[in-house]
């Protein structure tokens, strides 16, 4: 069953419709990739999910339930974790403190203005840092750790919150070729042992053919098409828009 | 209201929103170029007054106002070589705290040059009459400034849209880096921009003299309206600082017109939460390029056990001195502790909230003024009032705060200081329950605390709590979320955190701490005036939270100790108490463009 489903999303910029009428469903444990050519409408289509932007019509069902409305802050309240092309966290606190917040935002504990943090729950912050291999180095300021390891740790904030959803703006940006696949093999882990929807958008095409269940095509702002890595390889339309301007470039 | 008068009260307006242009117009193209919003504007345009009168009684007034113009100018190209040039690559708190040392400079130089009282300007010669409109008497001189700031409108685009000087200028401003990448030589361009800017701004002020005298409070006054135009206007936008000059001067003249001339401040208010709500970047602003990620914040250790030994230590002496001490020692040790929960409420917000505040006096000045109306006009028990006060103070705050946690960096920090100086003006206007510039008399604690050591007990037992409580605040659960907006709002809200609320709430809590610390100081003193609220005591805090290190725990109490100490030592031998504050500011920027709290942290 699906956890979210898009409907008729649209939205223009001026005159510019950046994304038009696309609709499209991710289902519980799988991790379905958004492609497209720089243009095609990704980034906007990525920004009305997650609350950045709202759209001019269509409807983004989360559970069933109309969430095109609600600021970001709702949407996580939902159950919906967010990684941002740019890793972004908490510079000054440790990696341990970085995940105790999002854990007391989802608990619903950060108004108490009196009390200490809850130190019987630091468990909790240890066993989601270990979860994506950061658990020795929780004590570390977010601000001196490596960029491979920060996207680590902003996953696991994601995490925190329990998510039933994660939306990755292009997990893997920036780090080594490396680093990616390990990222995104445990991405794929995480997501069928928690049974978590994953929706991302990348550039590397070798991470999405071997990482996502199935992948939607953008263009021009319209889905294109929509299928398994094996069925959008073999697709004359995504060769001819997408693939085919990659050929050429090379 | 008959439609002449309507039409007269529209021409006012107009009037008034000519000055007022050329001031925010000029904020806004400094601030459009160099990033930096120059609190000073408003000394400049003060300077612009005094010089023009000076010089109008030798020179005539046609020929002194040019010439007060361009010396203004000249004078921002001075600063702008001398100062500014060295810290546009300094934190952003660093170069307001410059522009705001110069404002002190100013004032002070201001006073020594022309003395306390108001300078009368002459007429303007040829426009010294008034003209019939409509059936009544509109003055001439006011029909020449209605032409004047279109006109000044006019030129600057054409300024900038057809000179290769004004290409370069909206080049730099679109974007700095390329416009340097591409070779234009920015120092130069730099001063240009700033001269042009400081030369608006003395005109503005040498063209307002027959209208007002030249006087010491009107830069404070002139720099908080500008403020409130190009939060409204947009930043940086020359056409949105002229709308929405015309937008508060006719409100005001309308306000003036119809027999409520208090409603003006409020007026100012209600059109800036419109705009605010509607477009957050104002009428033709646009949103503000987000500043890249710079350093992060230290973090924030829990305190050590050094520390915890010594705070108790001190505690305890503090809690034993009256055994052995003097009366005037309990004054001053009275006024070190006001002082210290006043800068450790400013560094609450500033801190862990990283939101800057050059108004935080207001809610330290609402406190003692509620204390005092509490006790004298409502006739409440003084423990009672001193229970109640800071309440007004928390509610100012809200009040307040619900605007600044809407904009961030500069703009937040501008609306703070503008609101300080409104909190400023309704208690110096409303006479009949402020006592205006008197302020009150007679604000005595009860007579089980009248006497010297018992006073200070309570101020020694109420400071150490709201301290410790603070403090608490910024290690729990609160103080993280408020450190996690500080760090990324991006991701606090995306891990469902209310960035708004949080910061709102923090601003409050900022508020009411302050507020208890006037109202102590209110009874500490047995009297308040409007000074208790003045800029000085906004700054005050500043540089005690500065010369104790913004990231530390306990920096804006060893601050605000040191502060206190020597502000009692100096401020009985120097005479330019302000001067002096401002050439320590300075020497502090300047030797230690990182921060001055850098010095302490890296001794540590």
């Amino acid at each position: 069953m699906s956890i979210l489903a898009v409907r008729e999303l649209s939205k223009s910029f001026g005159g510019v419709r950046a994304v038009e009428r696309v609709g499209f469903s991710v289902a519980a444990g799988e991790l379905l990739a958004m492609i497209g050519p720089n243009g095609a409408g990704k980034t906007t289509c990525f920004n009305l999910i997650n609350g950045q932007l709202r759209p001019d019509a269509g409807e983004i069902l989360f559970d069933g339930k109309p969430m095109q409305m609600l600021p970001p802050r709702d949407r996580c309240r939902l159950g919906i974790g967010r990684t941002f092309q740019v890793a972004a966290t908490f510079g000054s606190m440790t990696a341990s403190e970085n995940v105790a917040v999002a854990r007391l935002s989802h608990e619903r504990k950060l108004g108490s203005i009196f009390s200490s943090p809850d130190d019987s729950t630091l468990g909790m912050e240890q066993a989601l840092l270990k979860q994506v291999g950061m658990d020795a180095l929780a004590d570390k300021q977010c601000a001196e750790l490596a960029y491979g390891d920060l996207k680590r740790v902003e996953l696991a904030v994601a995490l925190a919150a329990r998510p039933r959803l994660l939306l990755m703006d292009e997990p893997t940006a920036g780090m080594a070729s490396a680093e990616r696949g390990e990222l995104m093999r445990l991405v794929s882990n995480i997501a069928r042992r928690g049974n978590i929807a994953v929706l991302f958008t990348e550039h590397d095409m070798d991470v999405v053919f071997r990482h996502a269940d199935r992948v939607i095509v953008l263009a021009e702002g319209e889905l294109i098409a929509q299928g398994t890595p094996a069925e959008i390889r073999a697709d004359a339309r995504v060769r001819r828009v997408y693939l085919g301007e990659d050929a050429a470039h090379a | 209201m008959l439609l002449s008068s309507v039409l007269i009260q529209f021409l006012n307006g107009l009037a008034g929103a000519s000055s007022l242009f050329l001031v925010a117009a000029g904020l806004s193209l400094i601030f459009g170029v160099t990033r930096i919003v120059n609190f000073a504007h408003g000394s400049l345009y003060m300077l612009g007054m005094y010089l023009a009168v000076w010089l109008a009684e030798r020179i005539g007034f046609w020929a002194a106002v040019p010439l007060a113009a361009i010396t203004v100018g000249a004078i921002g190209a001075l600063a702008e070589i001398s100062l500014l040039r060295r810290i546009y690559k300094a934190p952003e708190l660093l170069q307001l705290l410059a522009t705001f040392a110069l404002l002190l400079l100013v004032k002070d130089f201001a006073l020594w040059a022309w003395g306390p009282e108001d300078l009368l300007g002459p007429r303007a010669p040829g426009f010294a009459g008034a003209v019939e409109i409509a059936g009544n008497a509109f003055p001439q001189y006011d029909l020449l400034l209605i032409l004047l700031g279109p006109l000044v409108l006019v030129l600057l685009q054409l300024l900038l849209s057809r000179t290769r000087w004004g290409i370069l200028v909206r080049a730099a401003t679109e974007d700095r880096e390329m416009a340097g990448a591409l070779g234009v030589n920015q120092r130069w361009l730099f001063t240009g921009v700033f001269a042009l800017g400081a030369l608006l701004a003395g005109l503005g002020g040498a063209l307002q003299i027959p209208r007002e005298p030249a006087n010491l409070n009107v830069d404070l006054s002139v720099i908080s309206d500008a403020f409130v135009v190009v939060v409204i206007g947009g930043l940086g936008s020359i056409p949105g600082a002229f709308l929405a000059a015309l937008l508060i001067a006719e409100a005001k003249a309308f306000c003036i017109g119809l027999g409520y001339s208090q409603a003006t401040l409020v007026i100012e208010f209600v059109i800036m939460a419109a705009v605010l709500v509607a477009r957050p970047w104002g009428l033709l602003g646009r949103m503000p390029v987000p500043a890249r990620p710079g350093a992060a914040e230290p973090p924030l250790a829990p305190p050590s056990r050094r520390l915890r030994w010594t705070l108790a230590i001190v505690a305890c002496g503090l809690a034993l001195l009256p055994l052995g001490s003097g009366g005037y020692t309990l004054v001053l040790l009275t006024d070190l502790l006001i002082f210290a929960l006043f800068a450790a409420s400013l560094h609450f917000i500033m801190g862990p909230g990283g939101m800057y505040s050059f108004g935080h006096a207001a809610y330290f000045g609402l406190g003692a003024y509620a204390a005092g109306i509490l006790l004298l006009r409502e006739k409440f028990p003084m423990e009672l009032a001193l229970a109640l006060a800071p309440f007004a103070a928390g509610l100012a705050a809200l009040a307040f705060g619900w605007f600044c946690v809407r904009l961030s960096g500069v703009y937040s920090a501008m609306l703070t200081l503008a609101f300080a100086q409104i909190a400023w003006s309704a208690v110096f206007q409303w006479d009949a329950l402020t006592g205006g510039s008197n302020g009150l008399v007679g604000v005595w604690p009860a007579p089980w605390l009248s006497s010297k050591p018992a006073y200070y007990f309570l101020t020694l037992l109420i400071c150490a709590s709201g301290i410790f409580l603070l403090w608490r605040a910024i290690y729990s659960p609160f103080g993280l979320a408020l450190r996690a907006t500080r760090d990324s709002p991006l991701r606090a809200e995306a891990s469902g955190i209310d960035v708004r609320a949080t910061q709102w709430a923090a601003f409050a809590i900022a508020g009411l701490a302050a507020g208890v610390a006037g109202a102590l100081y209110a009874f500490s003193k047995g009297s308040i005036s409007p000074e208790a609220l003045g800029i000085q005591r906004s700054v005050d805090g500043l540089v005690m939270v500065m010369l104790g290190g913004i990231q530390t725990l306990s920096g804006p109490v060893w601050g605000a100790a040191l502060f206190a100490w020597l502000q009692d030592a100096a401020a009985r031998n120097i005479d330019y108490w302000r001067a002096a504050t401002g050439f320590v500011i300075l020497a502090l920027a300047l030797v230690l463009p990182n921060g001055i709290g850098s010095l302490l942290q890296a001794k540590k």
